[in-house]
C-alpha cells in the first residue's frame, strides 16, 4: 500500500494478571498477540471479532490511550510508539476516537459545545468567536443545529449524542478516527442515520475509519478491507467482497454462517459452531480456534499458524488452507 | 377451529410516573398458537418488554398496573387471577427467560437445585425424580455432562452456559408457552446461534409456543413464523413473517427494513453491492409526550393531516396482513414504484 495514514505491525498488548494480598503478577493475558495492518487515505478498516479478541484492545493502543508492549504504529509514515506526551501532540489531533456509549463518554457537566470545542482550546489558536465559529460548523456538518450548543449532554437521544461525539472527533480535521463500536448502542432506526452520516464524512473529508464491531453486517456495509480477529490474532485479513463471499479461514466461515440474515426467503442450513470462546486467561494451544474448529488436525493443536497470503490479497493463519 | 396457547385481548398497561400517564401497552391483541414462535419487534420504549411482563403479571405495581383486557392461557385469564393463583402457574404453565441470565438464576444455589425446586413445587415430584428430570432438561439445551454441571453455581458457567441454564429451568415444567426477551442480545453471534437452535429443538420436541422478543429483525427473519410489530406501545403491523418482510404495509416497518445493513454481497456471492441505507428521521417519541393520532406521524413521509388527528384502526390490508396505517396502499406502492 503506497502511503497508508496508519501501519501497525507486530503489535502486542499484554496485560499483567495479578492475584494474592501481594498484587503478584501470576500471568498475562495475551489481549492483543503480534497484529499487523495498514489502513489507507480515505479507507475504512473492519475489525471484527467476538467479545474478549482484542479488538477494542487495539483500537485503544494505536491510539496511544495505553501503552503497547511491543510493535510499532506508524502515522502518516511517523513511528508513534515510543513517542512521548509532548511529542505525540503534533500526530494526536491527526487521530481521533469515537466511543460506543453516547452516555457515558461525554461530561454530563459540560455544554455540548464546549465539550466539541475542547480539542480546538488545546490545539487551535483563535478567539472564542472564532471558535463559536468553527464548533457551529461542525454542529452543522454533523446533523445538529447550532443553537443547540449551549445545551448539556442529557437533554439529547442517544443519536445526537452519537453525533456531539463524530463532531468532537472532527474538530481537529484528524486522518484517522477510531470508531469503536459506534452504533452498537443505538436503536435499529437511529443505525442508519450514524452509519450513513459516517460515510459521507469519509467520501467529504477522506478520513480514514479503523472500524471496531461485533456486527457482521455493519462491517459488511461501511468497510473496504475487513480483519477477523480471534483471541487476540489476526486471523483472516482481505478486501471485503471476498471476505463475505471466500471466506478461507473456518473461523470466518463459522461466523458468517452464525450470523442473522434478515431475509425470509433466504432461511439458510445452519452450520453451529459448537462450544464457547476459550479465555483469554488461558488461551488453547497451537491455533487458538482449533477447539472449536470442524477441520482440526493433530498439527492445529500445537503448531501456531502464520498469517500468510494464501491468494493474492488474501491472507489466512490456517494450517488447511 | 385452530387451538391457541394464548389469546391476548386489547392488553393495556399504564404506568403512573410523575411525569404523567405513561401508556406503554395501549390496546395490544394477538394470538399465539401451539408450537408457533411468534416475534415481537420494535424498539426501546416501544412497549415490547412491558408486554412480556404483563403476560407473566411481572409489571411492578406501583407504578405500573394492567388497566384493561385479557390474557388467556388456555382459557384461563390470567389478569383475572390473584397473586397466589398466578404463582402457580408461573414457571408451570407460562415462563419467561431474559436477556441476562443472572436476573433469573439464584448464584448461591446450584444449578440442579433451583430447576428442582421448580419441579417439586409445580409438578409435585420426589426429590430425586426432580434431579433426574432437571439432567434429562440440562442436556437438551446443550450441557455438556449434565451430572456434573448439576452440581455447579452459576458463577462457575460461561455465560452461554448459563442462558442454556436458564432455558432449562424455564422449560422444566414443559410450559405451554415461553416468552423469551431479548435472549440473545448480550451474547457473540455464534453463541448466539447455538441459543436459536436450542429454541427452536425445544419447539420441536417439546410443542412449547414461543414468544421471541427482540429488536434484531435477522432474528426474526430466521426463527419465527409469525411476527408484530410495535410501535409507542401501539401494534402497527402483523402478518406471517415471510409476508411481512417482502410487502410491508406500515411505512415504520418498511422503514425498519430497509434501516438496516442487510449482507447483500455475503447473500448475493458478491453480485449485489450494499445500498445506502434508509433512515427513519427524528426519534422515537417519549410514551409520556406522544402526539395525537398516529404516534408515527412526526417520521412520516407519507403523513397527512388524518394521520396527525385520528389513530389509525389496525386493518387487514392483504390477506393475513395487519397494519395500523391511513395511507398503507401508498407505503406499498412507493415501495413498489
Amino acid at each position: 500500500m503506497a502511503d497508508p495514514v496508519l501501519e501497525v505491525a507486530g503489535l502486542k498488548k499484554h496485560f499483567p494478571v495479578k492475584k494474592g494480598i501481594l498484587r503478584r503478577t501470576v500471568g498475562h493475558v495475551l489481549a492483543v498477540d503480534g497484529v499487523s495492518f495498514a489502513i489507507a487515505s480515505g479507507e475504512t478498516l473492519g475489525l471484527v471479532g467476538e467479545s474478549g479478541c482484542g479488538k477494542t484492545t487495539v483500537g485503544r493502543t494505536v491510539m496511544r490511550l495505553i501503552e503497547p508492549t511491543a510493535g510499532s504504529i506508524r502515522l502518516e509514515g511517523k513511528d508513534i510508539t515510543r513517542l512521548g506526551a509532548t511529542e505525540l501532540r503534533p500526530h494526536r489531533r491527526q487521530m481521533q476516537i469515537i466511543f460506543q456509549d453516547p452516555f457515558s463518554s461525554l461530561n454530563p457537566r459540560m455544554r455540548v459545545g464546549d465539550i466539541v470545542g475542547e480539542p480546538l482550546k488545546l490545539h487551535v489558536a483563535g478567539d472564542r468567536a472564532a471558535r463559536r465559529r468553527r464548533i457551529a460548523a461542525l454542529f452543522d456538518r454533523v446533523g445538529l443545529r447550532a443553537a443547540q450548543m449551549d445545551a448539556f449532554p442529557h437533554q439529547f437521544s442517544g443519536g445526537q449524542r452519537q453525533r456531539i461525539g463524530v463532531a468532537r472527533a472532527l474538530a481537529l480535521n484528524p486522518r484517522l478516527i477510531v470508531a469503536d463500536e459506534p452504533v452498537s448502542a443505538l436503536d435499529v432506526s437511529i443505525q442508519a442515520q450514524v452509519i450513513n452520516l459516517l460515510m459521507d464524512l469519509q467520501r467529504d473529508m477522506k478520513l480514514s475509519y479503523l472500524f471496531i464491531s461485533h456486527n457482521l453486517a455493519v462491517v459488511e456495509h461501511i468497510s473496504h478491507r475487513v480483519a477477523v480477529m480471534y483471541l487476540g490474532r489476526i486471523v483472516e485479513y482481505t478486501d471485503k467482497r471476498t471476505l463475505f463471499t471466500r471466506p478461507l479461514h473456518p473461523y470466518t466461515e463459522a461466523l458468517l454462517a452464525a450470523v442473522p440474515v434478515p431475509d425470509p426467503a433466504t432461511r439458510r442450513e445452519k452450520i453451529v459452531v459448537q462450544g464457547d470462546v476459550p479465555s483469554p486467561l488461558r488461551p488453547p494451544p497451537g491455533c487458538h480456534f482449533h477447539t472449536r474448529c470442524r477441520y482440526a488436525e493433530a498439527r492445529c493443536k500445537t503448531e501456531v499458524p502464520a498469517l500468510r497470503e494464501v491468494e493474492p490479497g488474501h491472507l489466512a493463519a490456517c494450517h488447511l488452507r | 377451529m385452530i387451538d391457541f396457547a394464548l389469546e391476548v385481548e386489547n392488553l393495556q398497561t399504564y404506568f403512573y410516573t410523575r411525569a404523567g400517564l405513561v401508556k406503554a401497552v395501549d390496546g395490544v391483541s394477538f394470538k399465539l398458537k401451539r408450537g408457533e414462535t411468534l416475534a415481537i419487534v420494535g424498539e426501546s420504549g416501544c412497549g415490547k418488554s412491558v408486554t412480556a411482563l404483563s403476560l407473566m403479571r411481572l409489571v411492578a405495581d406501583p407504578p405500573g398496573r394492567i388497566v384493561g383486557g385479557s390474557i388467556r392461557l388456555s382459557g384461563t385469564d390470567l389478569v383475572q387471577l390473584d397473586e397466589p393463583a398466578m404463582r402457580a402457574i408461573r414457571g408451570d404453565r407460562i415462563a419467561m427467560i431474559f436477556q441476562e441470565p443472572m436476573t433469573s438464576l439464584n448464584p448461591v444455589m446450584t444449578i440442579g437445585r433451583q430447576i428442582s425446586e421448580a419441579l417439586i413445587l409445580h409438578q409435585s415430584m420426589t426429590r430425586a425424580a426432580a434431579l433426574a428430570r432437571t439432567i434429562q432438561m440440562l442436556g437438551l439445551v446443550g450441557i455438556p455432562e449434565p451430572e456434573q454441571r448439576a452440581k455447579e453455581y452459576p458463577h462457575q458457567l460461561s455465560g452461554g452456559m448459563r442462558q442454556r441454564a436458564m432455558i432449562a429451568m424455564a422449560v422444566a415444567c414443559n410450559p405451554e408457552v415461553l416468552i423469551a426477551d431479548e435472549p440473545t442480545s448480550a451474547l457473540d453471534v455464534t453463541i448466539q446461534a447455538q441459543i436459536l437452535e436450542v429454541i427452536a429443538k425445544l419447539r420441536r420436541e417439546l410443542g412449547t409456543a414461543v414468544i421471541l422478543i427482540t429488536h434484531d429483525l435477522g432474528i426474526v427473519a430466521e426463527t419465527a413464523e409469525h411476527v408484530i410489530v410495535m410501535y409507542a406501545g401501539r401494534k402497527v403491523e402483523e402478518g406471517d413473517v415471510r409476508s411481512v418482510f417482502a410487502d410491508p404495509q406500515h411505512p415504520y416497518t418498511r422503514g425498519l427494513i430497509h434501516s438496516i445493513p442487510r449482507l447483500a454481497l455475503m447473500r448475493s456471492g458478491g453480485a449485489v453491492q450494499p445500498e445506502r441505507l434508509q433512515e427513519i428521521p427524528g426519534m422515537v417519541p417519549p410514551l409520556s409526550n406522544l402526539p395525537a393520532g398516529c404516534a408515527f406521524a412526526p417520521r412520516c413521509a407519507l403523513a397527512s393531516d388524518i394521520c396527525r388527528r385520528d389513530a389509525p384502526p389496525l386493518e387487514e390490508k392483504r390477506p393475513g396482513l395487519f397494519a395500523a396505517c391511513w395511507h398503507a396502499g401508498a407505503a406499498a406502492a412507493v415501495a413498489h414504484g
